[in-house]
């Protein structure tokens, strides 16, 4: 597998003008602790070896490429579907997970900490707690909890403590506030297990290299399948940018492979309830990294808004700021509406209910250019049983 | 170049008081008159909070104090505003600006420093600036300003970065005196606690040091103060100012009542 260069963060952690490790004192030990061991352990054997096993087994991997036919025919292209929708609880967020819970045990980490928006990362990180008998506690917004209500009752029958973050906006970015606070009052015992490509260098990192199975994967099967290691297009949304970072990951250096990043407008980049960063962010610091995010002119993060929890994040990793300044990728963005047309299309067409967030990388593929000679790889992140809720009032408002 | 941080530890030998207060609140103009108060009623230095939206390091007291002045409308051009003329009334009392990151590196930081200097600010502590980030980016333009950084040491914080940190610093040392945010409880014993205080004090450092997290009255002051040069008291002041009809007498009241 071609290791990358370009695309690979300098030893302050830094993509381009982006990434660092904002941190208060409070954080350095634990941070400077991770940065030291996380690629020694990474790389050796016996992490290796316990990691590929959980994926295997326990996730489920390799998660099959599907060549979606009559999607491919109605947009006169050919689309594969990477199938991460079919990890053991029903999103990518798991690859993540069980390779943390395992640097974790090396750390000597007994208690284990996240946030989710979606849930989908608190689900698969209270899983993997359950897997090792470890105490888990994940932060999640109020109006998360509410909006994603079957996802708190999976947290909790997996054996893990929701508790629900009442301050600011009450969404993924209060809840990794709330976290970080947690992992200030417990430096000692606790790792915290960030669910995306976010927060202080080596979190970004790690979460890329964890994901970066994704790619691995897409490039052997598409050879067996195609011929060619190389498809022409890869796209996949964006919130924090974890599944996205990990479909690119090794084709990063690969330049003839596009590269489409699609991010949330909620109800539109102009109409102030959106989450598309990469239009209306500037560099500033969020969560301990320089990165794009939403701020107002005085550099307060301001609230994004898309009906997608899991898209609703001010900033995006700095890995894809960097993606989008290099012009590497490039960044679409798609509002609720016609992602929940997606949803619908891919339902109907291929038998597959995909997750809200993972609809706005479908609904951006009449806007990529592929024709009828290209091979485009769809990033299918998480399965849509967790919004089947919004699928439903969808539905009735428009009949 | 000597400042107002230093000389207020040349006057004064142990047991100074530092007050935080969030700018801006409880009320938008109340900045100005909570200065005034605090350094007539004995606060031997003041930290003035500069509100930001996701402050990490702080408990629910500062959130919610950071809040209400951001709704209040304070930003960092109302507050370099307000304190334009500060120092025809208070001369003395050193003055420090507090906050995060963010709002400064978008206000600009040479245009932050030559403002805060301009007011008569003396020092500066921004907890999520790094260290390696301060001596590459920040420090000439601080000290071109005199504009003295405070960094912040908590319990594992090892002793080859407090002599590093202790090296950068010509104010004072700002000890985190257990882990947790700003206002909480602290959940270590004693023991543990006095162990690293006196392991700090052990270390003969450069410059004095003030304790502060958890601070909250009489008795816990006095006790930081055994060992340190002084302590900061901030979420309990700003629960005394919570709902006060009259922030400067709520703020002369608490000040007594920690020193008497």
């Amino acid at each position: 597998m071609a290791t990358t260069s370009a695309f690979q963060p300098n030893a302050r952690g830094y993509y381009g003008e982006f990434g660092g490790a904002f941190i208060p004192e409070m954080l350095y030990p634990n941070v400077e602790e991770l940065r030291e061991q996380y690629l020694t352990i990474l790389a050796d054997p016996d992490f290796q070896r316990d990691y590929q096993q959980l994926l295997r087994d326990f996730v489920g991997r390799p998660t099959p490429l599907f060549e979606a036919k009559r999607l491919s025919a109605r947009y006169g292209t050919r689309i594969f579907l990477k199938r991460e929708d079919l990890c053991h609880t029903g999103a990518h967020k798991v690859n993540n997970t069980v390779g943390q819970i395992l640097l974790a045990q090396r750390l000597g980490k007994t208690r284990i900490i996240a946030e989710t928006g979606a849930g989908q990362h608190g689900v698969a990180t209270a899983t993997v707690c359950a897997l090792m008998g470890m105490e888990c506690i994940v932060y999640m917004g109020k109006t998360d909890t509410e909006r994603q209500r079957p996802n708190v009752e999976r947290m909790r029958l997996l054996g893990a403590e929701v508790r629900p973050v009442t301050s600011g906006s009450q969404t993924l970015k209060d809840a990794t506030n709330e976290a970080i606070r947690d992992w200030i009052s417990n430096p000692v015992d606790t790792h915290y297990i960030i669910g995306s490509v976010v927060g202080p260098h080596p979190y970004p990192d790690l979460v890329s290299r964890l994901q970066a199975i994704i790619s691995e994967e897409i490039r052997k099967q598409l050879l067996e399948k195609v011929g060619r290691e190389l498809p022409d297009y890869v796209v996949a949304c964006v919130g924090g940018g974890s599944n996205a970072a990990g479909a690119f990951y090794h084709f990063l250096d690969e330049p003839s492979v596009k590269l489409i990043a699609v991010e949330a407008a909620g109800k539109g980049i102009s109409s102030g309830h959106s989450a598309a960063t990469s239009v209306l962010g500037k560099p500033g610091i969020i969560h301990g990294s320089r990165t794009l995010l939403m701020q107002d002119e005085d550099g307060q993060i301001t609230e994004p808004y898309s009906l997608s929890a899991g898209l609703d994040y001010p900033g995006i990793g700095p890995l894809h700021a960097f993606l989008g300044a290099s012009g590497r990728a490039r960044f679409i963005s798609i509002e609720d509406e016609p992602a929940l047309r997606a949803v619908a299309e891919l339902s109907r067409l291929e038998g597959i209910i995909p997750a809200l967030e993972t609809a706005h990388a479908l609904a951006a593929l009449p806007e990529i250019g592929a024709g009828p000679d290209d091979i485009v790889v769809l990033n299918l992140s998480g399965r849509g049983d967790k919004d089947l809720d919004t699928y439903l009032k969808y539905a009735e408002q428009m009949h | 170049m000597n400042n107002r941080i230093q000389q207020a530890f040349a006057a004064k030998k142990g047991k100074l008081l530092n007050i935080y207060f969030t700018a801006g609140y409880p009320t938008l103009d109340a900045t100005v008159p909570l200065i005034q108060t605090l350094s007539g009623a004995g606060a031997d230095l003041i930290e003035i909070g500069m509100p930001f939206s996701d402050p990490l390091a702080d408990g629910p007291v500062i959130q919610q104090s950071s809040t209400a002045a951001l709704a209040n409308g304070m930003n960092m051009r109302v507050l370099f505003k307000q304190l334009h003329d500060i120092r025809q009334t208070v001369p003395d009392t050193p003055l420090l600006l507090m906050g995060y990151l963010n709002p400064v590196m978008q206000f600009g930081v040479e245009n932050f420093c030559r403002q805060a200097a301009e007011a008569g600010v003396d020092g500066i502590i921004l907890p999520d600036l790094p260290l390696d980030d301060y001596v590459a980016e920040y420090q000439d333009i601080f000290r071109r300003y005199n504009l003295r950084p405070v960094f912040l040491i908590t319990p594992q914080t090892s002793e080859s970065r407090i002599r590093r940190i202790d090296e950068l610093t010509d104010s004072f040392l700002y000890l985190v005196s257990g882990p947790g945010t700003t206002g909480g409880q602290n959940t270590q014993s004693k023991g543990v606690q006095e162990a690293y205080f006196e392991r700090i004090a052990a270390m003969n450092l450069r410059n004095p040091r003030l304790i502060g997290f958890g601070i909250g009255d009489k008795t816990s002051f006095d006790r930081a103060c055994s060992y340190a040069d002084g302590a900061i008291i901030g979420s309990a002041f700003i629960r005394a100012l919570e709902g006060a009809d009259d922030a400067p007498a709520a703020a002369k009241a608490f000040v007594s009542s920690v020193l008497n």
